[in-house]
């Protein structure tokens, strides 16, 4: 039996390892050109985003408008780091260093702000992130409104890759453990999970601060990635945004944050060629899927291949699934 | 397991859906990179206008060597991390020689690495800031060209017009702080005042999209000075200027191209418009025919009066022309090349030539304003 | 002091603006529990709306004022029908992004037919040009005309939501739709009365914009939306007269905070205001506690 479940494992990291080399294969190739790199990127960080959203507004319930002032801590840390020091072993440190900040900063927010329910979380939450905002505008080291030019890519498939990766299982894993029962307990309903014990603001900001993390750690790829930010990148639109491709995807479904981000990828590529309409077209498709799909596309579900599901069966019979 | 899945699969459909391009002899693709929605649209979309008119004239004309332009328009949603996507999209996808665009500094500098990696000229006809042609290092981005000023030289042109044409001691800055235009000619012009003799009395910031600036200029009306300069956009400038005479403001105002613009009559109104003095590229005064013809055009395609970034794009998409005809080869290491070499290129916004930072030399005029009409233009040559 | 007098008129007449449009978010939230971000666009539609009948059909500023109030009446129950209605029963956070849905479509769209660039008003005539001196105070017309616009909207409000039949039905859908329905009362066109309502205000501070700026675009909408809901919960939410003192709070403040501080950061004290309202008093400036029920 512990031999079934260590098999698993090893398919596990055998499936994200071939998932690595397939892409890595593919750019050496340059089947995957520059503009293709530059979307998956981009798919990449709106993964993390939305993912790292999920935990927050789909599993434990708080509405946060918030998430781009904590993937702008991300950003600048990383970048102010990298354009001092331009190294990779630099990047990486920006990059933690950056998501420490933007945990930091959740945790600060988090725990008076936290007390707050619903529209009001909503709305508190949008104001830090405009606060934050202009900070930055207002910053000498981050050059104001002008925005750092970073310059250098260190951003490169591979971290992009770990990164990724890392965020969704990390968040999955979280979410299946007792303390994300007891993050999805309180979205459920708060009293009742107060009345079994859980000590309900400790893990809303538990989900604040991982969330908040793995944004810091979005921002850093992102800062790395496209050469240039600015303050204005990450004000309430870029929140709404990201909030956008989590209830697309479906409140409290992982891989329903990660179809949606490519969906939304998509469309916006097939859409790049008209400039002049791609917007409406966008806000039409976006009213449209809401009121047919008002719950998302998968709903609180996760995606499962049907054909990877008979295969998975016989090592889920024991168990229990992944989930 | 299963999300890792979704990723894989994921991939492949995205990597089959995105991407296809064709390619065809007798054409000449140029990429078109602007913003087109969001929150500097109106740049972006007043830049088009311009761009496609002169390419509409260059292929009713023949085109370049008998090859037609083909533009490839993009919109990049004001965001900087879209020009680079697109700029790598419109290279490696389209195969495009040249890029037009983006409207401002920031998106246009997070073009450039990709123009400089892939060996492709880019340029844009108002990304103003000091430091998009040439690093703040020091470095000249080898692909990167404008059709624009820098900030510092109307900054420095504009001070000492004020110091010595208006004999100003005192001035006010009200400047845009959204935007590294105003910014960077706010520093320009207070260096340089204050080099020239004057002092800066108080300084004042507002974001683009601001329309109350009454709390600002009661502030300033209890202040001595002599005049106001307002670097950032006509939209803003107009009301600025509005509600500063509606107050009894009545010190001259200064401003920079971004006051070009039909729109800044409008918002203002006649009687509020006197004593105005900008920096410009060009005069309507001017009977140059180049401008009377430019003008007169503009005005039977779209129906309005151009202002500074219809003429720029307009200039942009003729510079970059010029240089595709004059290159030896069509591709971008030549016609980067040909773009260097431009010398006394004869435009709209006047005669240039590039320097070895890749910036135009070209003379600047400054337009005085009564009753909302230009009565007077001096020309400084560099 | 003239010039804290001065800040006081300007303040007056920017909040003006920003509890005409709190007066709609806070009614809709109110009744349905939507943050209707759409609400800052119909703002923007009035003041096309506005622009066009001053420009293309010369009309002066009140039948302008009237049209624009009554399509936006007209839109905001069309948009309410399509958009919200059949969202009754989802979630909140669905009718939300269905809301950003909306104003995205509300946005662009306009842009698409009247391009990005800023209008301007056609210049005014006869009286509204004035301005009145008080000492060294100067009082325009135009901050009159909005001033007492709005006042007397908002008295007219006031006696629909307190003193009729429908405002009365308005009242008890917001305090329990379940138990209004069984009363008789027809919930589904109280709520589009309601979105009529909101809307038509929104309408008015559009085209009194236009008139006191000048200049429009079609994303005009978002900023000042987003302040004047900051302004509805800063009163107290749902609640009309908080609304309104949530309006002239904040406009006052921005002034203040750019007049005698850094203008730079008159937003970002908005909104540190706002956490504070929200962390002391969650309920807003006249908001009542209430206890959860479980």
């Amino acid at each position: 039996m512990n031999k079934l479940a260590e098999i698993k494992g090893i398919k596990k990291w055998f499936a994200l390892l071939l998932t690595y080399v397939i892409v890595q294969l593919l750019v050496s190739l340059n089947i995957i050109n520059d503009y293709i790199m530059a979307t998956i990127t981009t798919i990449c960080i709106n993964i993390i985003l939305a993912v790292s959203l999920n935990l927050i507004t789909g599993f434990t319930g708080q509405f946060s408008l918030g998430h781009a002032g904590f993937m702008s801590i991300g950003a600048y840390t990383c970048a102010i780091i990298i354009m001092r020091y331009p190294s990779p072993l630099s990047f990486i440190i920006g990059l933690f260093l950056g998501a420490i900040l933007a945990a930091l900063l959740g945790f600060i927010v988090g725990l008076p702000t936290l007390r707050l329910r619903g529209d009001y979380l909503a709305i508190a939450t949008l104001g830090m992130a405009e606060i934050i905002r202009f900070v930055f505008l207002n910053l000498d080291i981050t050059n104001g409104a002008a925005g750092l030019f970073v310059g250098v890519q260190y951003t490169n498939w591979l971290w992009l890759y770990v990164f990724t990766a890392g965020t969704v299982i990390l968040i999955t894993n979280f979410v299946n453990s007792s303390h994300g029962r007891a993050c999805i307990s309180i979205r459920e309903d708060e009293i009742a999970a107060e009345a079994m014990g859980i000590n309900t603001t400790k893990y809303k900001v538990i989900a604040f601060i991982i969330g908040a993390f793995c944004a810091g750690i979005a921002g850093a790829l992102y800062a790395s990635y496209f050469y240039f930010i600015k303050p204005d990148l990450f004000g309430f639109l870029k929140s709404i945004d990201i909030l956008v491709i989590v209830v697309l995807g479906g409140l409290g479904s992982i891989s329903g944050s990660i179809l949606a981000a490519f969906l939304l990828a998509i469309i916006s590529s097939l859409l790049q060629s008209f400039p002049e309409i791609r917007m409406v077209i966008y806000s039409v498709l976006l009213i449209v899927i809401m009121l047919f799909r008002p719950q998302g596309i998968m709903g609180s579900k996760e995606l499962s291949l049907s054909a990877f599901k008979s295969l998975g069966s016989i090592f889920e019979r024991k168990n229990g699934g992944e989930r | 397991m299963k999300r890792l899945l979704t990723l894989c699969v994921c991939f492949l459909i995205a990597v089959t859906l995105i991407g296809c391009s064709k390619g065809n002899q007798n054409e000449i693709r140029i990429g078109i990179n602007y913003e087109l929605s969001g929150g500097v649209a109106t740049y972006g979309q007043s830049s088009v206008e311009g761009i496609e008119m002169a390419i509409e004239e260059i292929n009713n004309a023949g085109g370049i060597n008998g090859k037609k332009i083909v533009p490839i328009k993009y919109d990049n949603k004001s965001e900087p991390a879209e020009a680079t996507t697109l700029a790598n999209k419109l290279i490696t996808q389209d195969k495009v020689v040249a890029i037009l665009g983006p409207a401002t500094s920031g998106s246009f500098k997070a073009e450039i690495p990709v123009a400089n990696a892939n060996k492709i000229p880019v340029a844009s006809g108002s990304a103003t800031a000091d430091d998009v042609t040439v690093t703040s290092d020091g470095k000249v981005q080898e692909y990167a060209f404008r059709v624009c000023f820098n900030d510092s030289f109307q900054g420095t042109v504009m001070a000492n017009f004020a110091a010595d044409n208006l004999s100003a001691k005192k001035a006010v800055i009200i400047m845009d702080s959204s935007s590294d235009y105003g910014k960077g000619l706010a520093k320009n012009f207070k260096d340089n005042f204050v080099k020239a003799g004057g002092s800066i009395v108080a300084e004042e910031a507002y974001v683009a999209g601001d329309t109350d600036f009454n709390a600002i200029l009661t502030k300033i009306k209890g202040l001595d000075f002599d005049v106001i300069y307002i670097p950032g956009y006509y939209n803003e400038a107009g009301l600025i200027i509005k509600q500063a005479r509606a107050q009894g403001i009545t010190a001259p105002v200064l401003g920079a191209d971004g006051f070009d613009s039909p729109v800044l009559l409008e918002l203002a109104g006649a009687e509020a418009l006197n004593d105005i003095y900008f920096t410009n590229h060009y005069s309507s005064l001017d009977k140059d025919p180049a401008v009377v013809k430019f003008i007169e055009d503009f005005k039977a395609k779209y129906n309005k009066e151009p202002d500074a970034f219809n003429a720029l794009g307009y200039d942009l998409a003729k510079f970059v022309c010029d240089a595709i005809a004059r290159a030896e080869k069509l591709d971008g290491e030549s016609i980067k090349k040909a773009l260097e070499e431009t010398e006394n290129f004869v435009g709209v916004t006047g005669t240039l030539s590039v320097d070895e930072y890749h910036n135009p030399v070209k003379s600047i005029v400054v337009i005085g304003l009564e009753n909302g009409v230009q009565t007077s233009s001096v020309k400084i040559s560099p | 002091m003239e010039q804290f007098l001065q800040q006081i008129v300007n303040g007056v007449s920017l909040g003006s603006i920003y509890a005409l449009i709190a007066l709609g978010y806070t009614m809709v939230y109110g009744i349905i529990k939507l943050i209707n971000f759409a609400h800052g666009d119909i703002y923007m539609l009035g003041a096309y709306i506005g622009y066009f009948c001053m420009t293309y059909f010369h009309l002066g500023v009140i039948p302008s004022l009237l049209i624009a109030m009554a399509i936006c009446t007209l839109l905001g129950v069309i948009i309410e029908r399509i958009a919200y209605k059949p969202l009754r029963n989802a979630t909140r956070i669905a009718v939300l992004i269905t809301a950003i849905g909306v104003s995205l479509f509300l946005e662009y769209g306009t842009m698409f037919f009247v391009k990005a660039n800023v209008r301007s008003y056609p210049p005014l005539k006869g009286i509204l040009t004035h301005s009145f001196k008080l000492g060294s105070i100067v009082v325009t017309a135009q901050q009159i005309l909005i001033v007492c616009i709005t006042i007397i909207l908002m008295a007219f409000l006031q006696f629909i939501v307190k003193r009729t039949r429908i405002g009365k039905a308005m009242r008890a859908v917001s305090l329990d739709r379940d138990a209004a329905e069984l009363m008789g009362i027809n919930v589904d066109n109280t709520i589009s009365f309601t979105f009529a309502l909101g809307s038509a205000l929104a309408g008015a501070a559009g085209i009194l914009v236009g008139i006191y700026y000048n200049s429009i675009n079609p994303l005009m909408g978002i900023l000042p939306g987003l302040k004047a809901f900051v302004a509805a919960v800063f009163g107290g939410i749902g609640i009309i007269p908080g609304a309104m003192i949530g309006g002239y709070f904040i406009g006052t403040v921005e002034v203040m905070v750019a007049g005698y501080g850094n203008s730079m950061f008159k937003d970002a004290v908005v909104f540190a205001i706002l956490i504070l309202i929200l962390i002391v008093k969650p309920s807003g400036l006249l908001g009542k506690e209430t206890k959860e029920k479980v």
